[in-house]
């Protein structure tokens, strides 16, 4: 149960083709997380797998049933909102109950399902609550709450923890991972960040301008994009990029190397130099952001513990093995 | 941030003009009270006597004063029953995408522009005359007895009359709110499988609560004085069938110029204007806290 299977589906908003046609298999149970920048189209085809969009072509379908026409509540599908779409005039107790109300549901199993779903999501003490009292984190759980009482074939989320700070973020990052393992249904979750991408999608589906550029495990798009794109947007710090005559010595267009993939080294040593023009310190790592005239704008990372001098000179020598080297067109060239 | 001198000093720099609308607000109604305790004739001028609660008596004894307040009732309540349904209705056509939106809603809004007087009149001589109103040429192509309005139901035309001239005011209001509904609480109903008349029921409906309220409170300050429609049409009658609190305290001091009664009537209106608010309050204020 929750395999999505979209075959061409193109999206269009007069003139402008928003999708140009995508193919793309969600298999039962995967964490699916479409990321890219802001208007690459990933929520776009998350509402159109919702239905709340209408495809303009291609076919859409759900456990092997097509559903390219079927309004979304006959998809069986449940999501949770960026604004989490509280219904504010009602407690949290009805709010969580009204998918339930809406099918049907005797009152009897209406109230073991949302009480039940209150005690695994910590909602107990706040059952009679309104959405407008309760903090971001709270609201959120309420929103999940909300879909999953109705036990639907897959979850989708759209950029569901954009509204909550940093520290909170990361605790609903392992909460969301959790109750994937526990219901084991799949999940489809957008987001612009590619952290969070990385750290729970069982699958990445990596979007520019409506197309698909990569798909595949967090670690293979890490190791081997299959495009200049896909390599500078997974990864943080950003993977550097050198044109020019320093990559065409290594016979590409470009030539892309990660800052934790390269040492810093002194400058006698190696024939990449660049000066200090700027040193972030995390603890246990420090990120330098270094300039010079062959190689452009570049960062690289050291130890915690070294010092650096601003203006001063370094020298860095990259990991040949994780050297990428990319075509004119951004493409990946074979190694 | 305000300290306690600050505060003071505002006081005091605000005290002049509250003082002034006090003083607005409260001479003429302590004259009204006054005058509802006297013998006072227009047409005798200068021959004004005590008469205590006579002119209260008289007032509330008057046959026509029953029927005044349930014509005054029946006429707040029959337009906020048009205006509430229709505007809600009207507002969530307006709210849907379609050819020639910004004119529709311009042409919506039109009749709260046009005088009371105005329109009464229109309503009167070019769609409720029965030889040349526009409902009687229909009626009559259609083969019916054209329909005397004003002379066979006067309280219900004029409650037409008066709700539409506000329905305008209530679509605005309610559109406005309807706009302010957020969109992902719909898609989300709908997700949940609610359907449109459902997604009505226990979305929007809520979101416009507030919206009702408003509408229904400033609605009623203003429906329980109606006044100009009834004089330019039906003149309260026949008989009393058309005469709200307003027209009959008007008839009690211009027509037979006894002030005094008149007065009387209005400190009787005033008591009553209150009363109304304040069950109205109790029922649908609450929808206002935010």
């Amino acid at each position: 149960m929750g395999s999505i299977n979209l075959r061409q589906v193109r999206k269009s908003f007069g003139a402008v083709d928003v999708i140009p046609g995508v193919d793309l298999d969600i298999n039962e149970g995967e964490f699916v997380v479409f990321v890219g920048p802001s208007g690459c189209g990933k929520s776009t085809l998350l509402r159109l797998i919702a239905g709340l969009e209408d495809v303009t072509s291609g076919s859409i379908s759900i456990d092997g049933r097509d559903v390219t026409h079927a309004p979304p509540a006959r998809r069986g599908l449940a999501m949770v909102f960026q604004s989490y779409a509280l219904y504010p005039h009602m407690s949290v107790r009805k709010n969580i109950a009204f998918p339930l109300k809406m099918a049907g549901m005797d009152e009897a199993s209406i109230e073991k399902k949302v009480s039940d779903a209150a005690r695994a999501l910590n909602l107990g003490d706040y059952l009679d609550r309104k959405p407008g009292q309760l903090s971001g984190g709270q609201r959120q759980r309420v929103a999940i709450g909300r879909a999953i009482v109705r036990q639907p074939t897959a979850f989708l989320f759209d950029e569901p923890l954009s509204n909550l700070d940093a520290a909170l973020r990361v605790n609903m990052r392992l909460e969301i991972g959790e109750l994937h393992r526990e219901l084991g249904a799949t999940m489809i979750y957008v987001t612009h960040d590619q952290v969070e991408a990385m750290t729970m999608a069982d699958k990445i589906v990596v979007l520019q301008k409506g197309r698909i550029e990569q798909v595949g495990a967090p670690m293979d798009l890490y190791r081997a994009p299959a495009n200049r794109f896909v390599a500078g947007f997974i990864g943080s710090p950003k993977m550097n990029f050198i044109e020019g005559h320093e990559a065409a010595r290594l016979g590409a267009h470009a030539v892309g190397v990660r800052p934790e993939h390269m040492a810093v080294v002194a400058p006698q040593n190696s024939d990449w130099r660049a000066r200090v023009t700027a040193v972030e310190r995390l603890g246990a790592d420090t990120f330098l952001h270094l300039r010079s005239d062959s190689l452009g704008a570049m960062t690289a990372r050291a130890g915690g513990d070294e010092s650096f001098e601003l203006g001063s000179e370094v020298g860095l020598r990259p990991d040949p093995a994780r050297l990428h080297r990319f075509g004119p067109s951004g493409e990946t060239l074979a190694a | 941030m305000a300290t306690t001198h600050t505060r003071t000093a505002a006081r005091w720099m605000a005290a002049p003009s509250i003082l002034l609308l006090f003083m607005w607000m409260i001479v003429p109604l302590g004259m009204t009270v006054y005058f509802s305790f006297l013998h006072y004739n227009l047409l005798s001028p200068g021959e004004e006597s005590w008469a205590g609660l006579m002119n209260y008596e008289f007032f509330v004894t008057d046959p026509a004063f029953k029927d005044a307040v349930f014509n005054t009732l029946y006429l707040v309540l029959g337009v906020l029953l048009i205006t509430t349904v229709g505007g809600t209705l009207l507002a969530l056509l307006l709210d849907q995408p379609f050819w020639g939106q910004g004119v529709a809603r311009l042409m919506v809004i039109a009749p709260f522009f046009v005088m009371p007087t105005v329109s009464a009149l229109v309503w009167k001589n070019m769609l409720m005359h029965p030889v040349n109103g526009l409902f009687a040429w229909i009626a009559r192509t259609l083969g019916f007895q054209p329909v005397d309005w004003l002379g066979a139901y006067p309280l219900t035309s004029i409650t037409i009359i008066v709700a539409w001239q506000w329905l305008p005011f209530a679509t605005l209001i309610l559109l406005t709110a309807l706009q302010s509904l957020d969109q992902e609480q719909k898609e989300a109903a709908e997700m949940d499988g609610a359907g449109a008349f459902s997604i009505f029921r226990h979305i929007t409906l809520p979101h416009l609560s507030r919206a009702l309220t408003v509408v229904v409170l400033i609605e009623t300050i203003f429906l329980l004085n109606v006044f100009a429609e009834i004089l330019v049409t039906t003149n309260g009658g026949p008989g009393t069938a058309s005469t709200n609190l307003g027209f009959l305290i008007y008839m009690q001091g211009l027509l037979q110029f006894d002030a005094g009664g008149a007065s009387a009537g209005g400190v009787i209106a005033v008591i009553l204007a209150n009363v109304v608010a304040f069950f109205l309050i109790r029922a649908i204020g609450k929808n206002l806290e935010a």
